[in-house]
């Protein structure tokens, strides 16, 4: 044994692979690196994570204790009581009021829902003519709608009563994908070109012919201008479109021609409609509200504003001194001037400049003021990108001999949108959440109706359950939105860095 | 000052614009539906049920007026208007009608080309402070900080209640009522100062009432009632005789119940009969059915009943009458003579 310790020690097989010492690897080495590393970052550890505890502690009982089933505030306070819970969230009130939230006084389909689930009810009342039809009395009509929707569920409600809006809602989704992302098949594009009217049509109801025929009128002028266009050039083409854009939709001689055969549309419109009578009841744009409207206002807003906005842009930066002034006096008015008085001009002023008697939709004039709003900070992002873009790149544009539209369009705009596009989504989000603005011109959004619910006995005192529930819908939408931003610029990233 | 300047500006553009259509009761009737100036909720005055139907005491005059001029109480868009937009909304003809609670004063009858028709509520402004403070008489409040509403009457009478008792005050300016509450409850304000219904309405909803007094003074006379475009008087009217006669019909103890059989024939007393439409023609000299009042209490009760089923003392905003009784009963509720 003893000459055993002269022997040098030859190792015959490899170790095998150990794991590294505690404190090397997994959470510990990551809290180490990262959360301990110095006696500063220790104590600044300890400080947040008692600020996160304190924060938590205060908010989620109050938040996962909620009561979601009771008929009133002071209820919800009696349940409380009754468990023993220092606080506890009410959450009954958007259990009860979540429809109204999302769709103001938006209508239901009472008559679908009555046939569907109130069928024995309504035999009873004399059937769906004698309490829905035209000389049905308004008094015993809503008596018979309360009674009708204390029986169902508002899940029941919300699919079956409001199929109008959500199926304008779905649609929109399959309409606004093959514009987010290119590896959806582009046939579907056609159908995104068409959801306008259709959207329309779903939302505010009335005649179908409506909707089809400003479509048709659309499609037919455009058609003629490519037909004219083909004998007598680009400038013949387009002033056919012109004329028969105006002859179908406008009245070309409002002085010679008063109520006469001018404009097309809705002669047309009246003889389909006599000839097939199809459509829904018409809702008036008053009666829309809710996150329905902040979703209407905002996609309206968004989709119109960006082609609007880089029209600007480029006229901005235009050789021509007339369409630049144009460009930077609208820019700059529209820009100078807060939102909200502009929607306010929108609901009070427009009225005394419009002729006597005309009615000028008060939704239809929010969304023309927001989209014009948006467009002018558009314009500035757009401007930004196209001033970014290295002179060389117009000046190969233009070396490669293609004329003012097409250099802009290949060469510049691709790259210019690509900077632009963290400021769009920007302006985007921003915009989306203005729509809560229209509060103050008489339109019930969302934090508009939470103070409506506040107003009811039952719920009166209630702020932070509405206000959260308000607060998560806007993030959801706005979160996407710039995820989405996100994941374009990372496809769009072409340069090496 | 900005403001009323600007407001002034576009009440005299909506003059010239209600003086060019004095036409509303033929608007109304072609269009089937009244367009109601309402609040956009206020307890007890304009609410929204669970299906989305409006109910409150300024919504059923709201009612009773279409059910006077359509014979449908039904057939009411109300337009939720602000505080800051109610009377330019008016003066521009987005609605026929305003009933928000709205305090009849000079400036407002005169410079904004505005009539006011009738009062359906004496109001009066009032101060709420927590117990604790230990305040018995708002002349106690020296350097008190008070939550107040920005663009109502409340704001000035606020200012004079504290300059004539020579007494400091530090405003804390809040756009709606749901703010002013939560941030007297939050402790931002010694003071809530709001109308006395709006207190009453405030303190119900507080989970210790019992914690809060609502102070003996009240500061201000503020008459709430029904408005209208100035130069369409035949419209006026039907709203001032619309309002007395839920008035009336308290007087006379006809209600929604008994309305029908009282009008089925003709009774001993004449202004009733002449009320109701057994006897003359008041109806047609408004351009109404002669059975316009039968509309109008059948489908929302007389004054008292509407009283008791929005804000009277059994309702959580627990109002007693008060000033608001019939004159027989010491209040301030009288109606003109149906002659």
């Amino acid at each position: 044994m003893s000459n055993q310790s002269t022997v040098a020690f030859v190792r015959r097989e490899i170790l095998p692979p150990a794991p590294p010492p505690p404190g090397q690897a997994g959470v510990v080495k990551w809290m180490r690196e990262n959360l301990f590393s110095s006696v500063t970052n220790t104590l600044l550890t300890i400080l947040s994570i008692y600020l996160i505890w304190s924060v938590l502690s205060a908010i989620m009982p109050w938040t996962l204790n909620g009561i979601w089933a009771a008929g009133s505030l002071s209820e919800c306070r009696e349940i409380r009581d009754a468990r023993g819970l220092e606080s506890a969230a009410c959450w009954a009130v958007i259990n009860e009021r979540w429809l109204q939230l999302l769709f103001g006084f938006y209508p239901t389909d009472d008559r679908l829902l009555s046939s569907l689930f109130y069928a024995d009810q309504l035999a009873a009342a004399g059937g769906l003519e004698a309490v829905f039809g035209a000389g049905s009395n308004a008094t015993d009509r809503i008596a018979f709608v309360n009674a009708m929707k204390a029986e169902l569920s508002n899940l029941t409600i919300f699919f079956f009563g409001y199929w109008r809006p959500l199926v304008a809602v779905l649609l929109l989704v399959v309409a606004v994908a093959p514009i987010l992302y290119a590896s959806l098949p582009r046939g579907m594009l056609l159908f995104s070109l068409a959801y306008p009217f259709i959207g329309v049509f779903l939302f505010w109801g009335g005649s179908v012919w409506g909707p089809v025929m400003v479509a048709l009128g659309i499609v037919a002028s455009l058609y003629i201008g490519r037909f004219v266009a083909a004998g007598y050039g680009m400038l013949g083409g387009g002033l056919a479109a012109v004329a028969a854009f105006i002859i179908i939709f406008l009245n070309p001689l409002p002085f010679i021609d008063h109520g006469g055969l001018f404009p097309l549309l809705p002669h047309v419109k009246g003889l389909a409609a006599s000839v097939i009578p199809l459509g829904l009841p018409a809702i008036p744009s008053d009666q829309f509200g809710g996150f329905m409207l902040a979703i209407i206002i905002g996609t309206s807003g968004i989709v119109l504003s960006l082609p609007i906005g880089i029209l600007l842009a480029l006229g901005r930066q235009s050789n021509m001194p007339f369409i630049r002034w144009v460009c930077v006096t609208f820019i700059e008015v529209i820009r100078g001037v807060p939102l909200i008085v502009w929607l306010f001009v929108a609901s009070t002023l427009l009225k005394y400049f419009l002729p006597p008697g005309s009615s000028f939709d008060a939704l239809l004039r929010v969304i023309i003021l927001v989209t014009l709003f948006a467009s002018a900070y558009i314009a500035e992002v757009v401007r930004g990108g196209l001033a970014a873009l290295p002179k060389g790149q117009y000046e190969a544009a233009d070396s490669l001999g293609l004329d003012y539209w097409k250099s802009m369009q290949l060469i510049v705009l691709p790259q210019a949108l690509k900077i632009s596009i963290p400021g769009i989504v920007n302006t985007f989000i921003g915009l989306f959440k203005d729509t809560t603005l229209v509060v103050f011109v008489g339109l019930r959004d969302p934090l508009g109706l939470t103070n409506a619910i506040r107003a009811t006995s039952e719920w009166n005192g209630i702020y932070w359950e509405l206000y959260i529930f308000v607060a998560l819908l806007f993030f959801t939408f706005c979160f996407f939105m710039s995820r989405y931003s996100m994941y374009l610029e990372r496809k769009l990233q072409t340069d090496r860095r | 000052m900005k403001k009323s300047i600007f407001l002034g500006t576009l009440a005299v553009a909506g003059l010239a614009a209600g003086l060019a259509s004095a036409q509303t009761l033929a608007d109304v009737q072609a269009r089937g539906s009244l367009k109601c100036g309402s609040n956009e909720g206020l307890a007890g005055f304009a609410f929204p049920d669970a299906n989305g139907n409006m109910q409150g005491f300024d919504v059923a005059l709201c009612r009773a007026i279409a059910a006077a001029t359509l014979g449908d109480a039904q057939a009411v868009e109300f337009v939720p208007l602000t505080s800051q937009t109610r009377f330019t909304a008016l003066a521009a003809g987005e609605v026929d009608v305003l009933v928000r609670n709205s305090t009849w004063t000079f400036t407002r009858d005169n410079d904004l080309g505005l009539d006011f028709v009738g009062v359906n509520y004496y109001d009066g402004q009032g101060f709420m402070v927590r117990k604790d403070l230990g305040v018995s008489s708002a002349r106690e409040l020296d350097g008190a900080t008070v939550c107040i509403q920005t663009g109502t009457t409340t704001e000035l009478n606020l200012a004079d209640f504290f300059r004539v008792n020579a007494i400091s005050y530090e405003p804390v300016p809040v756009a709606t009522n749901a703010e002013g509450q939560q941030q007297y409850l939050a402790g931002a304000c010694d003071v809530y100062t709001t109308d006395i219904s709006g207190l009453a309405a405030t303190r119900a909803t507080f989970e210790n009432a019992g914690d809060h007094v609502i102070l003996p003074e009240v500061v201000s006379k503020e008459p709430l009632g029904p408005v209208v475009r100035h130069g369409d008087n035949a419209w006026g009217d039907i709203v001032r005789w619309t309002l007395f006669a839920l008035l009336a019909a308290e007087e006379h103890e006809i209600t929604s119940a008994n309305v029908r059989e009282i009008a089925s024939a003709a009774t001993d007393n004449p202004e009733i009969n002449r009320m109701l439409g057994t006897e003359g023609e008041l109806g047609q000299k408004l351009g109404l059915s002669s059975d316009w009042i039968v509309n109008v209490i059948s489908s929302v009760g007389n004054y008292g009943e509407i009283f008791e089923a929005y804000i009277g003392e059994n309702t959580p905003v627990g109002l007693a009458r008060g000033l608001n009784a019939q004159w027989t009963n010491g209040g301030l509720m009288y109606a003109m003579p149906f002659n």
